[in-house]
């Protein structure tokens, strides 16, 4: 589903390289776990793929279903079926919550060729899927993620995801700021969505999250490149004694 | 040292002009206060470039003798508020058009035009024409006010004294490509009276227009206006306000399009634990000729425990110009106060820009006041974020854009009203789709 190729980014206003060749295949129906230490290029991973500025690709591919998408808008890759479940979602005052989803959908719809969602199915569908998150009709009143806390935010990124159905997600640090219950909503919210077409891509620092988002593959990012790849036992093997001798390892 | 001097001969020159063509009246109970107001014109002045208040903003086209053709524009969509259940009247080009209004009689609020009302003896309107403007002329001269309420033409009285059933809605409409219109409206909101008040579209090639608007103790005034869409218009609107105890003044303002709109603000908090809003959203796209837009807002508290709002928010393209002057002076022994003032402009180009003097004086010391004012372009973060979901990136745009207007519209307390207004929006961002 989402193959990258000795992908080598570098920051655009300044001469510095974040990402020194990233090889990564997720399949579809996968989950897949990328941890690291600090400053390893996991997020920009994430936004080079998902599409923000700021960013120069200076060899490499990353493909979706085959297609190119690192020469595609944001909005066409998000088209193309990927999804970014950011680590800090943006508040945007003013937008409504159910506009601005409303708003995505139907731009992906018509991009995809297909028809618009009516109001009132649009209604029944998020209303539908934000039970199994507890995020009530008043969250979704409310401006985009304004005043919402960390937990919302992260449970209003997943209500994201589930209203667009994306085929490959990426979510950068949901764990980060939520406590175990949040953590673990969020966790089966993610969960909810596992499917045989979904593939997931979870950058996490800690194995915590990967207790609740059980992962088929964990890769361990470093200096800008996956330096090693095995099954779950690697997180709870990062869990146990840190990064440290994994890196000392292949060094 | 020459030079100066020329230019105030000039000024005495075409002050004088504009004297002699204001016909002096002889009765009616505006006629002492159009005397007084002619003769405080001529005491100041027509406003300058050189004036500190007009640093910003040319006042030439609006002072100048000849009106500069303003083409006519045919927006081509439904009257705003048009299905607003609301008392209607029209004015074209500044003349009342009777047979396109509602019967004001049948108002259920006292509503007489200033022109018929010459000879009559009203009043309450007698204690309110040129009186609020004659206070608002100090510190600041603000002599196209003076000049409006010596040589208005016409304009409403209305008068309030219960909850008014609907919302008087004035309309104005623009046929002549030269014409000068001169309106002057009186309200008085009697004690625990309210009223709803609406003024839409574009009124003349060359429009001066003063409000006083009187709200007596517990009374409520909303104001909702919107200016626009004629591209080549020319206005200078003042309104005046004086809030007694207990009550509420709210006005907001959509300008869109117009090469110069100057809006003054000037409130008087004269009653303890008092409340006035005054807020602005203006969209400018200099593609189409010149925008100018100014805010010019003077909130004086004058009592106890009240509270001021100022939220003015700019959206410019294209070499599009905001200008925002705003003040707020506490005087001494008004304690409590809180007073806020947020001016922020929006750049979508770097053609544009927004000139802005916030200013604070405060003779009291146990008071609240905060001040703000910001310029920027579209937050590339949230922009990213609503493209990252599938939203196109102009569609992003005109979403952030309502995004940052959201806090001026929010002062619009009727929920339909506001509702309308971004409609407007949302239409003339769907216009701009680059």
């Amino acid at each position: 589903m989402l193959e990258i190729k000795n992908l080598n980014v570098k920051l655009e206003e300044e001469d510095k390289q974040i990402l020194k060749g990233v090889d990564l295949t997720v399949e579809a129906g996968k989950v897949h776990a990328i941890m690291g230490p600090n400053g390893s290029g996991k997020s920009t991973l994430s936004y080079v793929l998902s599409g923000r500025d700021g960013y120069e690709v200076m060899d490499g591919s990353a493909t979706l279903d085959g297609e190119d998408i690192l020469e595609m808008e944001p909005e066409e890759r998000a088209a193309a079926g990927l999804f970014l479940a950011f680590q800090y979602p943006v508040e945007i005052p003013g937008v409504g919550n159910m506009t601005f989803l409303r708003s995505a959908l139907n731009a992906q719809r018509k991009a995809r060729g297909e028809s618009e969602v009516s109001a009132g199915d649009f209604l029944k569908l998020v209303r539908e899927k934000a039970k199994t998150l507890k995020i009530d009709a008043e969250m979704l009143k409310r401006p985009v993620n304004v005043g919402f806390s960390g937990g919302e935010k992260k449970r209003n990124e997943i209500l994201q995801m589930a209203v667009l159905e994306p085929t490959m997600c990426i979510l950068d640090e949901t764990d980060s700021g939520l406590d175990v219950d949040a953590m673990k909503l969020v966790a089966d919210g993610v969960n909810a969505l596992r499917d045989p077409r979904r593939a997931f891509l979870v950058i996490t620092h800690y194995q915590r999250l990967l207790d609740h988002i059980q992962p088929d593959v964990v890769h361990i990012m470093a200096d800008g490149r996956i330096v090693k790849t095995g099954g779950p036992e690697l997180a709870l093997e990062v869990e146990k004694n840190g990064y440290a001798d994994i890196l000392a390892e292949i060094a | 040292m020459a030079s100066p001097k020329r230019k105030d001969t000039a000024r005495e020159a075409a002050t004088e002009a504009w004297i002699a063509s204001v016909p002096v009246p002889e009765a009616g109970f505006t006629a002492a206060a159009r005397k007084d107001a002619l003769a405080r014109f001529g005491a100041m002045g027509l406003p300058g470039r050189r004036d500190e208040y007009w640093k910003f903003t040319d006042p030439s086209s609006l002072t100048a003798p000849e009106v500069p053709p303003a083409a006519l524009f045919d927006a081509g969509e439904a009257q705003l508020f048009g299905d607003v259940d609301s008392v209607k009247l029209v004015f074209t080009d500044g003349a009342f058009d009777a047979g396109a209004s509602d019967d004001p009689a049948a108002a259920g609020v006292e509503i007489t035009r200033l022109a018929e009302a010459g000879a009559a003896d009203i009043h309450w309107a007698q204690d309110l024409y040129g009186v609020l403007e004659a206070r608002g002329q100090t510190p600041v001269a603000r002599p196209l006010a003076a000049l409006n309420t010596a040589a208005a033409g016409d304009g409403v009285l209305i008068r309030v004294t219960g909850r008014a059933e609907k919302p008087v809605h004035l309309i104005y409409r623009h046929e002549s490509e030269t014409s000068d219109a001169i309106l002057h409206h009186c309200i008085k909101v009697e004690a625990g009276a309210e009223l709803t008040l609406l003024e839409t579209g574009p009124a003349a090639a060359r429009f001066n227009k003063v409000m006083e608007v009187d709200v007596a103790t517990g009374g409520r005034f909303h104001h909702v206006r919107a200016q626009g869409r004629d591209h080549e218009r020319r206005a200078a609107t003042h309104i005046f306000a004086r809030v007694a105890e207990g009550s509420l003044f709210k006005s907001f303002t959509l300008t869109v399009n117009g090469q110069l709109t100057r809006n003054e603000c000037v409130i008087e908090i004269a009653g303890d634990n008092a409340s006035a809003h005054v807020a602005g959203a203006a969209l400018g796209d200099g593609s189409y000729g010149k925008f100018h837009h100014d805010d010019t807002v003077f909130v004086t508290h004058d009592a106890v425990g009240c509270e001021s709002r100022q939220v003015f928010k700019k959206v410019l393209k294209n070499g599009a110009t905001g200008v925002f002057q705003g003040k707020i002076l506490v005087k001494p022994g008004a304690q409590k106060t809180d007073g806020y003032q947020i001016s922020q402009s929006l750049l979508l180009d770097e053609d544009s820009q927004f000139l802005a003097k916030p200013e604070l004086e405060i003779y009291a010391d146990d008071v609240k006041c905060s001040h703000g004012s910001t310029t920027g372009a579209i937050d590339e973060t949230a922009l990213f974020y609503l493209r990252s979901r599938g939203v196109e990136k102009e569609e992003a745009t005109a979403l952030l854009v309502l995004s940052f207007l959201a806090d001026a519209i929010e002062e619009i307390e009727d929920e339909r009203l506001a509702g309308e207004i971004v409609g407007r929006l949302e239409d003339w961002l769907a216009r701009r789709k680059t």
